[in-house]
């Protein structure tokens, strides 16, 4: 299962944001005065979250996979990891609670991103 | 037993106002004065203030590790046991008090920090004294004149990086074998666990020579980065998801200096036929096997998180097991009948929400729990789970994805093969578990599974001396054992020629 992927069709995009994400990217492109990164993670504690950097900041790989771009901004995934997702529709969005790992906040501090697959409503415990 | 919350009247946990970063031997507020709430999950109220630092602390607590670091790295190797046995007597005399204020800021039951957590950090510290105190160097007799000595020299100054999941033992760790090899720590807790880290620094301060261990919290984004990317750093150590696995590796290899990194799993845990041969006490550690996926709310890297059943017991088998599930007690952290706690945060609840929707729109089924669990009371607002059993097959997202919570994801195989191949199927190598009555089945078995750590008829026990550590994407590196000191020291040769004869070259 972990054959190299090839990565998607130039010109497709498997990345969307919703509104609240849109304007976390806006205030973070106007705080850092340029665009920002966005990594999906995996594994233990905030495993399964999008990691958001300044662009440039994460040392993109062969291994990793350009989803797409939203407002300029890239969003990446590991090609094994799409693999094991079923290589889905991913829509970024935003929730309660601060960033984990080195990630930038979601525009305010106690708000981080979060990935939902498109084809599940999103859920609210 | 029911334990008041730390800092109610009667609590034996004491609970100041706000808590500084403890830098150099001393408690030191935060540079820019920024504090921010520590919350109990059990009822999302805050406990305390912890300082929210920023780079200039980190740079405070290096300097205090600079400082200290020649006269720790030249101690002896009994003052340096001396030192870690006289923390493990410290945190052993003070047991209890740890246990509650890990299990109210964690949410982890607190018979579980009082059975496991507090006693494996202290055994943790003991062990790595014995450790540090045998440790010998190896002589090579090149010739007979020429003789290559090798000493285990400190690193320096090491920065750790701990996880929410298991805030003391995960210093333990990490601590214990940096201070054996003599090096001094900088360590960021993680941003929803601090204070417990910080009251384990109360009870050892006086016992620590000033700077050796240094501990300041805030933002990993801010202060977590500012260690990891610090020239000043002579190794880092992390435990956590793999994106920051590889920020951390890529950092120090723009340092050039070495990193470890533990970064999760999805782990396996196979139950073979001859589980069901007799209805014995076996049999119950089988089903207790399987439902440790529960165990400190599903929140463990090494979470038994994939139940693979023979096909011809899975029936059988499955319905002991719901019947155990379905007993389990949630409720208060800190009544010692409870077995399971809220998760860690608002947003660790909401991700295991929204995975167990994905399972279901994936069409697993599921067959107990499947949502937020609601405790009356005072406990109405806490972060909790039901446990929760989904069952499906392998190719699914939620057999894929590391969920962190009480959600086990249960499929059936054939044979050995069949149960290798699915247990091999994963991104993941860091624990598994093989349940059965035949030695040779499960020896080979654990050798042919690709992960560091493979349970046999036993699962979640985490003592020192065995050494723990990822295949695959898991990691890098392994700890708790004594070939940790390999990975927290570097070689000193030096090559004696003992000959008075010229080289006769030049």
């Amino acid at each position: 299962m972990t054959e190299t992927v090839p990565g998607p069709t130039p010109g497709t995009t498997r990345i969307s944001a919703t509104p609240a994400a849109r304007r976390a990217i806006a205030a973070l492109r106007d705080e850092l005065g340029g665009p920002v990164m966005f990594v999906q993670s995996g594994g233990c504690c905030a495993g399964s979250t999008p990691m958001c950097f300044r662009d440039g900041e994460f040392l993109v790989g062969d291994v990793d996979v350009l989803l797409g771009d939203l407002d300029g901004c890239p969003f990446y995934i590991d090609a094994r990891l799409d693999d094991a997702w079923g290589r889905g529709h991913l829509l970024l969005d935003v929730a309660a609670g601060p960033p984990e790992g080195f990630s930038l906040a979601a525009g305010a501090e106690d708000r981080h991103f979060v990935t939902r697959s498109t084809g599940c409503a999103a859920a609210t415990p | 037993m029911l334990y008041v919350p730390p800092g109610g009247a009667g609590s034996i946990v004491t609970v100041a106002p706000r808590y500084e970063n403890f830098i150099g031997g001393k408690w030191q507020a935060p540079t820019r004065g920024h504090y921010r709430f520590d919350v109990s999950p059990a009822t999302g109220n805050p406990i305390t203030e912890v300082a929210y630092s920023s780079p200039e602390d980190v740079e405070l607590a290096l300097d205090a590790a600079h400082a200290a670091k020649d006269a720790w790295g030249e101690a002896s190797a009994a003052d340096r046991a001396a030192v870690l046995l006289a923390i493990a007597d410290r945190i052993e005399a003070k047991a209890e008090m740890l246990a509650v204020a890990e299990s109210w800021e964690n949410g982890k039951p607190v018979r579980e920090t009082l059975a496991a957590d507090i006693p494996l950090v202290v055994d943790h510290f003991r062990y790595f004294a014995a450790a540090a105190r045998s440790e010998e160097g190896r002589t090579t007799e090149i010739d007979k004149d020429l003789v290559a000595y090798h000493f285990r020299e400190p690193l320096g100054v090491v920065g750790q990086i701990i996880p929410f999941n298991f805030p003391l033992l995960m210093a333990a760790w990490k601590l214990a074998p940096a201070l054996a090899a003599g090096n001094c720590s900088v360590m960021k807790p993680a941003s929803p666990t601090p204070w417990s880290i910080l009251k384990l620094m109360e009870v050892i301060e006086d016992v620590v020579p000033p700077g050796v261990v240094n501990v300041v919290t805030g933002p990993g984004g801010e202060i977590g980065k500012a260690l990891a990317t610090s020239p000043r750093i002579a190794k880092i150590g992390f435990t956590g998801e793999t994106v920051t696995g590889r920020l951390i590796m890529q950092y120090a290899a723009q340092n050039l200096i070495p990193s470890t990194v533990e970064l999760g799993g999805k782990s396996p845990n196979i139950f073979f036929s001859d589980v069901m041969a007799h209805d014995d006490d076996f049999l119950a550690k089988a089903v207790e096997g399987l439902v440790l996926y529960a165990f400190n709310k599903g929140e463990v890297c090494t979470c038994p998180s994939r139940a693979l059943i023979q096909a011809d017991i899975y029936d059988e088998f499955m319905a002991r097991c719901l019947d155990r599930i379905a007993a389990i007690r949630q409720g208060n952290p800190l009544d010692t009948e409870t077995q399971l706690g809220p998760q860690v945060s608002a947003a660790q609840l909401e991700k295991i929400t929204s995975y167990v929707a994905i399972g279901r729109a994936e069409g697993a089924e599921v067959l107990i729990g499947g949502q937020r669990a609601h405790i009356d009371g005072e406990f109405a607002e806490g972060y909790y789970f039901q446990p929760t059993v989904l069952k499906g097959d392998n190719r699914m997202r939620v057999f894929q994805e590391e969920i962190f919570g009480p959600v086990l994801a249960v499929t059936t195989f054939a044979d050995d093969d069949d149960a290798l191949a699915i247990a091999n199927d994963t991104l993941y190598g860091l624990g598994a578990g093989v349940w059965t009555r035949d030695g040779t089945r499960a020896y080979r078995m654990g050798r042919r599974i690709k992960a560091g750590r493979v349970w046999t008829n036993c699962y979640h026990q985490y003592p020192a001396g065995a050494a723990f550590g990822g295949y695959k994407i898991s990691g890098i590196g392994r700890e708790n054992h004594r070939m940790m000191l390999d990975h927290y020291s570097q070689t000193k040769n030096l090559l004696v020629s003992y000959s008075d004869k010229p080289l006769g070259l030049f």
